[in-house]
């Protein structure tokens, strides 16, 4: 089972390299955005959403649910997300983290309860994050073209098709887990986005509502921090301000 | 120096601006700048960091803190640069008085900006960890520490170039002050038809 998933990976990733290395920017570029258009149709459509459902949504969810609880069904949620993040750590060789992360699965669904409580976070186990983008990257893979993505936001090709990946394919937990498990898993992952919303309520108002080109500051934003969380010192693409007097 | 400059702007227009900018920070300097090595930007830094725990710790109204940050970012920052950065391609078709207000006016806009977020760190400690020689700077990196939070990393990028040692980018987590401010000035200028004087007057409204 999981053998077979791997091998499918593989395939399906191999055959996205040689796609995506075809429309991959040129390293140092700060940013490839041929489809600002359509990103920022997209853009409105997003920013439309925030403003009507999710921001208003998650003032409501996080003022009336206590934090306790708001904190049980995000590690609820986040604990079934492991077992994926586990397998993209596998595909980057970095056995640390796997065991890492596979030991946070072990101990938080049973001594906190079904993931409710995180005791291994208290024993310095951290999660250790992995997404199939990720993995892309280290496989050689370029960001390729900056898109915005209905619902999930900010992203590009290579990130943006990692998503997918990771949601269809490398999910071992959607593979087996069953009715009603999955209905409880989708409503915590509604939590966890709604208590995160409030969480960083602060910077994306300021992207999003005190900035005077909020997709612009967005795409900033995403593309810095992503490369940041991703050690792409290849893409390191800060201003040099004395460049241009020299 | 400067009434040279439109006649080199005709032909030699790179040397005319470094002159512009050259002159305007020698009117600051007392002394002659010394050579910027990796323990004099840690130095550096290790003073600004110093002065901002100082000030976001101290108490105070809003507007003092704000005014101590204009201070901090005045003594420690090219404003000059990271204004001129900031206006982007416009910078070269601007005449140099054009140029100079815009700047002033950015001095306030950036430290009330910054100021304000240097704000949300009350609380925090800054600790410097290390500087790295990245050929034309120095960036030295610093970590912010505040309760409850996982740590965070602030860069600091530290040049002589404009002749005196002083930082020209600040790096929150990847997302740097000055790309940010390329995007939003050039957003706030493209909005004002590229009128730059419009903006110099709606900057002081702005941050």
């Amino acid at each position: 089972m999981f053998e077979h998933v791997k091998r499918v990976t593989i395939l399906i990733a191999t055959g996205l390299i040689l796609l995506l290395s075809a429309c991959s920017p040129r390293s140092g570029a700060v940013l490839h955005d041929p489809f600002e258009r359509l990103n920022r149709a997209t853009h409105a459509f997003n920013k439309g959403l925030d403003r009507n459902l999710l921001s208003p949504v998650s003032k409501g969810y996080t003022a009336v649910v206590p934090d306790p609880v708001e904190n049980g069904i995000s590690n609820f949620a986040s604990n079934l997300s492991l077992p994926g993040k586990v397998v993209n750590n596998i595909l980057q060789l970095d056995i640390s983290a796997a065991s890492s992360n596979t030991f946070r699965f072990v101990i938080n669904s049973t001594f906190g309860l079904v993931g409710l409580f995180d005791p291994s976070g208290s024993m310095g186990f951290e999660e250790r994050d992995a997404d199939f983008g990720q993995t892309l990257q280290l496989w050689g893979v370029g960001e390729g073209a900056y898109a915005e993505l209905p619902v999930f936001g900010p992203s590009n090709m290579r990130d943006g098709i990692g998503l997918i990946v990771d949601m269809v394919l490398l999910d071992p937990a959607s593979y087996t887990l069953k009715s009603p498990v999955t209905t409880y898993r989708t409503g915590s992952r509604v939590g966890e986005v709604l208590q995160k919303r409030k969480i960083y309520g602060a910077q994306i108002d300021e992207v999003l509502y005190e900035s005077a080109d909020s997709y612009a500051q967005s795409r900033l934003v995403y593309l810095q921090s992503r490369r940041f969380q991703l050690k792409d010192n290849l893409s390191d693409a800060y201003i040099d301000p004395y460049a241009d007097l020299e | 120096m400067l009434t040279l400059t439109p006649m080199l702007t005709l032909n030699k227009q790179p040397i005319a601006r470094r002159s512009f900018l050259l002159g305007l920070t020698s009117t600051m300097v007392a002394g002659p700048a010394f050579a910027l090595d990796k323990a004099r930007a840690t130095q550096l830094v290790d003073r600004l960091v110093a002065e901002i725990n100082r000030t976001i710790n101290f108490g105070g109204s809003e507007a003092k803190l704000l005014r101590a940050f204009e201070n901090i970012f005045a003594q420690y920052a090219d404003v000059n640069i990271i204004a001129r950065s900031a206006l982007g391609p416009a910078a070269r078709s601007a005449s140099s008085s054009e140029l100079s207000a815009f700047i002033l006016a950015f001095r306030g806009y950036i430290a009330r900006k910054y100021g304000k977020r240097f704000q949300e760190f009350i609380g925090s400690e800054i600790v410097v960890k290390g500087t790295k020689n990245r050929g034309k700077f120095f960036e030295v990196d610093a970590s912010v520490r505040l309760e409850g939070i996982t740590p965070f990393e602030v860069s600091f990028r530290v040049s002589d170039r404009s002749g005196e040692n002083l930082f020209f980018d600040i790096i929150i987590e990847g997302i740097s002050l000055l790309s940010s401010e390329r995007v939003e000035i050039g957003a706030l200028l493209d909005a004002r038809n590229g009128n730059i004087a419009r903006l110099t007057r709606d900057l002081v409204n702005l941050g």
